[in-house]
């Protein structure tokens, strides 16, 4: 089955002013099917939320992109603005926003807003019961209730502007959602019930790629998960096997599930590199424990792990 | 011990945010306080903290009812406490070096500030050049390090971290956390450590309180 996105070789550098680069993706390729969910999980400044721009075609000026991010057959990277603006956001890629008060417009009513989305993606006209409806229809889908559609939007509360949000987000019937930290600020519940709710929408035909530094989230609803660390992609694996049994194989993904409270709670030493002066070698090696000379080449994405020294951990688990 | 007795605050004398409630964290102990966001707990760490004063009830620290609040607090009372916010970038001046901002507490007498601050960026792991930056060319979980420093430098008895980790990632989380405890063996400092993550206050704090619907339901 040919996969929703297919992303290949995505580099994004940002040129600064004083001849400085900053290398914010290096070299991510993964493919997102239909029905799937793929989280891509890291720490902020990792990289990951520049990846999501770039599906967007939302990167600043000064970014500099390399490789290709197919969506059915238009390349993301390659599109123009307008034919990203008039044929991709909101058509084909919805985007579930990071905090959605910021995203839905101040001024306006839910349903006005819903209504001008409606008229815009879809053939449901410009007025009348049949618009009407459908912003009814587009509300009920995300659980947003039909009492609120006059509010503005300081006047919901974070989970309903979330379902604002995703209401709009969806009004598109786009193949591929991208949600960047839908749950930021939210309570445990709300978080909970916002990624079920998403993982809900994606039913059988769409993709859904959920970004977020929120493990819990991700393990909740993923069916695969990539791990981001400073620029690459250093693991991608399914779910079930990163978070249970055998667990991660990349030195930075294990420390970082270990990382949880519901785990050991021990911190990673150290702190990532910066995007500007990414050493040499993997750029993991100065807080790696398994570090040894080889690190000082850069590991590449092999059967699922970017490390030289990955954790053979689950030799347990096939021996039973 | 730190007490919050009958305690009824908020910004509108006619719709406080919380009414009445009671709170105690025992010396050297450290509390959670769970609750949902928007249920009051923030702003009972703000008057725990002398930052909100209350419309009613009192502060007792250490046996001491609370004099005062903000500016007016008088400085020894005011100085017992640290206190770490969720949003780094909205409790750090802008135009200070992360050093200068981990210095703020601390009055003249430039020796002792210089080794002060080095100890604690040693502490949170804010080592090289990070520390002559300022807050935008750090990341959250970088200037979050430098608040929980500046929060220690005039050696608190009680912290008060209010959401402080919401943002963060779960290593950044996990040392912070472990920047805190080192710090509380060391002095056996209290804490009353506010979230809405079970999970992380049931694992770092002796004992959790739940924000129920009329305030903390502590039976301690
Ligand atoms: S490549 Fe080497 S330094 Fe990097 S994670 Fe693997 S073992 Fe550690």
């Amino acid at each position: 089955m040919t996969p929703v996105l297919s992303v290949e070789r995505l580099s994004v550098r940002f040129r600064m002013r004083d001849g400085v680069s900053v290398r914010a993706v290096s070299d991510a390729s993964f493919d997102l099917a239909a029905g799937e969910c793929l989280a891509l999980v890291g720490e902020s400044g990792c990289g990951k939320s520049v990846l999501a721009s770039a599906l967007l075609g939302l990167l600043p000026e000064n970014a500099e992109t390399a490789g290709s991010a197919h969506l059915g057959d238009t390349d993301l990277l390659a599109a123009d603005e307008r034919t990203l603006a008039r044929r991709i956001r909101g058509r084909r890629v919805g985007l579930v926003p990071q905090s959605p008060a910021a995203h839905l417009t101040p001024v306006r009513t839910v349903r006005s807003q819903l209504a001008e989305t409606i008229s815009q993606l879809t053939r449901a006209g410009r007025r009348g019961p049949q618009l009407a409806t459908a912003v009814a229809a587009a509300a009920d889908r995300a659980a947003f209730p039909l009492d609120h559609l006059d509010r503005y939007p300081h006047e919901l509360s974070g989970g309903l502007a979330q379902r604002a949000a995703t209401a709009l987000a969806l009004v598109g019937d786009a193949p591929l959602l991208l949600a960047d930290e839908p749950t930021t600020g939210l309570d445990r519940d709300l978080v909970e019930r916002t990624v079920d709710e998403l993982r809900r929408h994606i039913g059988d035909d769409r993709a859904l790629l959920l970004i977020t530094h929120d493990l819990a989230a991700a393990e909740r609803i993923a069916d695969r998960v990539a791990v981001m660390y400073a620029s690459r992609i250093v693991e991608l694996a399914d779910a079930d096997a990163f978070f249970g049994s055998p667990g991660p194989r990349h030195p930075y993904a294990r420390g970082l599930l270990n990382a949880l409270p519901d785990r050991e709670f021990a911190p990673i030493p150290g702190m990532p590199p910066e995007l500007t002066t990414l050493p040499d070698g993997c750029a993991f090696a100065a807080r790696c424990a398994r570090a040894d000379d080889t690190c000082a080449w850069v590991p590449g994405l092999l059967d699922g792990v970017a490390c030289h020294h990955p954790e053979t951990a689950g030799a347990e688990v096939t021996r039973a | 011990m730190l007490e919050l007795l009958s305690v009824t605050a908020g910004y509108d004398r006619r719709a406080p945010v919380l009414s009445d409630v009671t709170l105690t964290v025992e010396p050297g102990a450290a509390v959670g306080l769970l609750g949902p966001s928007g249920c009051g707990k923030s702003t009972l760490a703000r008057v725990a903290a002398l930052l909100h004063e209350p419309y009613a009830g009192r502060v007792v620290i250490d046996g001491e009812p609370a004099r005062g609040w903000r500016h007016r607090a008088p400085r020894a009372q005011r100085t017992a406490f640290g206190v770490v916010f969720q949003q780094p970038r909205l409790s750090a001046d802008p135009r200070l070096s992360l050093a200068d901002l981990i210095a703020e507490p601390l009055r003249a007498g430039r020796l002792e500030h210089t080794a002060r601050v080095r100890e604690l960026a040693d502490a949170v792991g804010l080592g090289g050049d990070l520390l002559g930056r300022r807050p935008h060319e750090v990341s959250d979980g970088q200037l979050q390090r430098a608040c929980l420093a500046r929060a220690l430098t005039l050696r608190p008895r009680w912290l008060i971290c209010d959401e402080m980790t919401a943002m963060l990632d779960a290593s950044t989380t996990a040392a912070l956390v472990g920047v805190v405890e080192e710090y509380r063996r060391e002095t056996g400092a209290g804490l009353l450590a506010v979230g809405h993550d079970r999970v992380l206050l049931e694992r770092w704090c002796g004992r959790t309180v739940e924000w129920g619907e009329r305030g903390p339901a502590d039976d301690a």
